[in-house]
């Protein structure tokens, strides 16, 4: 029984590993907080459930990740050609996409996939009805990952990272930041819908529901994972995303174990990232007081 | 090389921080010219620079490089032909890339466009390392670094490397080496001086040192008020002391003072 939980808490951490990969290319190559992803997820989702249910799951896995590329896209025009600052842009998006993810899935807040082919069924064929979820999604995600930190050591994925590390540079090396961080922004989205279109197939349903809170537990995951890997490289990057997505779900199953209501997730996660974030001025002050304190020990001898 | 025709640029205009910072800026640099540039703060140097940079679009005026109109051409387009340098020497590189990352990123200027998804080749790697070595600060062996890593006058090296690495039709240096430690801004300086003379880069450089601004290149220009109010060079330039342009200087800001001082009498 544990073991088939453990099973599924994996799958399922490599599935939300592309949210955390899109948010590592968005909050921390370009240093952009993207919060278009909420609303990214459900449409890709909603997507791919859509295109599968008419009998293509494949193409709608594509499908969901152009549709997330379109997504990015807006808040990217937004952002860098009508200078709306990042975040709200990304609000304006999110808020604009909850009406057109209704539309998406027929003005229905879940849309089941009842006695449908998924990915995961084909991949049943292949690779056994014990293993082909686990398979099918590493396979997916560490594809991504893979391909992710590749196209980050090209030119183009040179001049992505060199925007969010100092864009007074870019511009002063023939880089247009405009086109970069579009690029970027169309990356990360495509990356956070598709992880909604494999989930949907996976879990044989849709709903408005899946993507509150997602930004936050991929930036939850993607921390937990730099935890592990430090921070550096590009590798680093993708690793801490893909094992930091399944740390998160592992220990999620472990919460539920212990009887906590699924809700109170999102409260942890909120805090994890909150502490995360905060750590260095946290430690700061900490090391600050120390020498206060001991500043005055030594007057008073 | 580069001529700017009658540049204008007011900032906020029409409100109470109105500031004119380019009136009818007129300058022409011949290939090969390094000018000097002088004058007090706020007299529109760095504006100038800016205007030809592309921060900003001027509000009247031309700019023309190498006999090509770039006045309304955006900043990345015009920095394929122009490098810049700036006080900050964290301003011109990544800090979380590698020392070859960044050199990769200049290097894009020669690279022709729809290469995006090619890598740093074998070939383009020897070539960053034989330019590093150059520097004579050991970063060759140093290129997998992050240039974080790296003091202010190195990275300051590096960047002057970098603008330099693709020959720019012209170099904007705006007070590069003020931010340094004397022996490293003399280094950082001697270097600047060997490149520019070598490949024969046309240069303009803001300086608030009044004897580099005489002996470095061929021409000194002082700038005030938003306009060019000096510009020596060959006979002239050579006869002229560090005093006699402290006078020019002086009899210019006491101008300014003056202006300000019938200004207040006024408003009483």
């Amino acid at each position: 029984m544990t073991a088939m939980l453990l099973q599924s808490a994996v799958e399922q951490g490599f599935i939300y590993a592309l949210v955390a990969l899109a948010l590592y290319l968005s909050y921390r190559v370009l240093d952009i907080a993207d919060l278009t992803t909420d609303g990214t997820f459900v449409l890709g989702s909603a997507v791919s459930a859509v295109v599968a249910a008419a009998g293509h799951p494949a193409l709608g896995l594509v499908l969901a990740f152009a549709a997330g590329g379109a997504a990015g896209f807006v808040t990217a025009f937004l952002h860098t050609r009508m200078k709306v600052q990042a975040i709200l842009a990304g609000i304006i998006t999110m808020t604009g996409l909850y009406t057109i993810n209704l539309w998406t899935m027929g003005n229905r807040a879940d849309l089941p996939l009842l006695k449908v082919d998924t990915v995961f069924t084909w991949a049943a064929g292949v690779f056994g009805a014990q293993w082909n979820k686990l398979i099918l999604a590493a396979l997916i995600t560490v594809g991504v990952g893979v391909l992710l930190a590749l196209f980050l050591k090209t030119q183009l994925g040179l001049s992505i990272r060199a925007t969010g590390d100092n864009r007074d540079m870019v511009s002063a090396s023939s880089i247009d930041p405009a086109f970069t961080i579009t690029v970027g922004l169309c990356i990360a989205n495509g990356c956070t819908a598709l992880s909604g279109g494999v989930l949907a197939q996976y879990q044989m349903s849709s709903s408005m529901s899946l993507g509150t809170g997602v930004v936050v537990i991929g930036l939850a995951s993607l921390i937990i994972g730099e935890m592990f890997t430090r921070r550096g490289g590009v590798w680093r990057g993708v690793i801490a995303a893909i094992v930091g997505s399944i740390v998160y779900r592992v220990l999620m199953v472990f919460a539920l174990r212990t009887s906590a209501n699924p809700s109170n997730l999102k409260l942890i996660s909120a805090v994890i990232v909150a502490v995360a974030i905060s750590w260095p001025a946290l430690s700061g002050w900490v090391r600050l007081t120390k020498r206060k304190l001991a500043a005055r020990g030594k007057e008073e001898v | 090389m580069l001529t700017v025709t009658n540049l204008s640029k007011t900032f906020n205009p029409g409100t109470i921080n109105e500031k004119k910072a380019l009136q009818n800026v007129s300058l022409h640099l011949e290939a090969g010219d390094f000018a000097a540039i002088v004058g007090s703060n706020g007299a529109g140097k760095s504006t100038l620079f800016n205007a030809i940079a592309g921060n900003f679009f001027a509000d009247e005026g031309r700019i023309l490089l190498d006999g090509r109109d770039i006045t309304f051409e955006k900043e990345h387009r015009r920095s394929r032909q122009i490098g810049r340098l700036f006080q900050d020497p964290l301003r011109g590189t990544a800090p979380h890339m590698t020392i070859e990352e960044n050199m990769a990123l200049a290097w894009l200027r020669a690279s022709k466009v729809g290469s995006g998804f090619s890598c740093i080749t074998a070939k383009e790697r020897a070539l960053f390392r034989e330019k590093l070595a150059r520097l004579g600060l050991g970063l060759e062996d140093r290129m997998k670094q992050p240039v974080g890593l790296l003091s202010g006058g190195q990275r300051q090296a590096l960047t002057l490397l970098m603008a330099t690495l693709v020959t720019p039709k012209l170099l904007l240096l705006d007070e590069h080496t003020a931010a340094l430690d004397p022996a490293t801004a003399e280094k950082v300086l001697a270097l600047t001086k060997e490149i520019v003379a070598e490949r024969r880069i046309t240069c303009l450089m803001i300086t608030h040192n009044m004897q580099s601004a005489l002996e470095l290149g061929n021409r000194t220009l002082m700038m005030d008020h938003g306009r060019i109010v000096l510009d020596v060079g060959g006979a002239e330039r050579a006869k002229m002391t560090v005093e006699d342009l402290l006078d020019a200087f002086r009899e210019n800001a006491g101008r300014a003072m003056n202006n300000d001082r019938i200004l207040l009498s006024t408003v009483e």
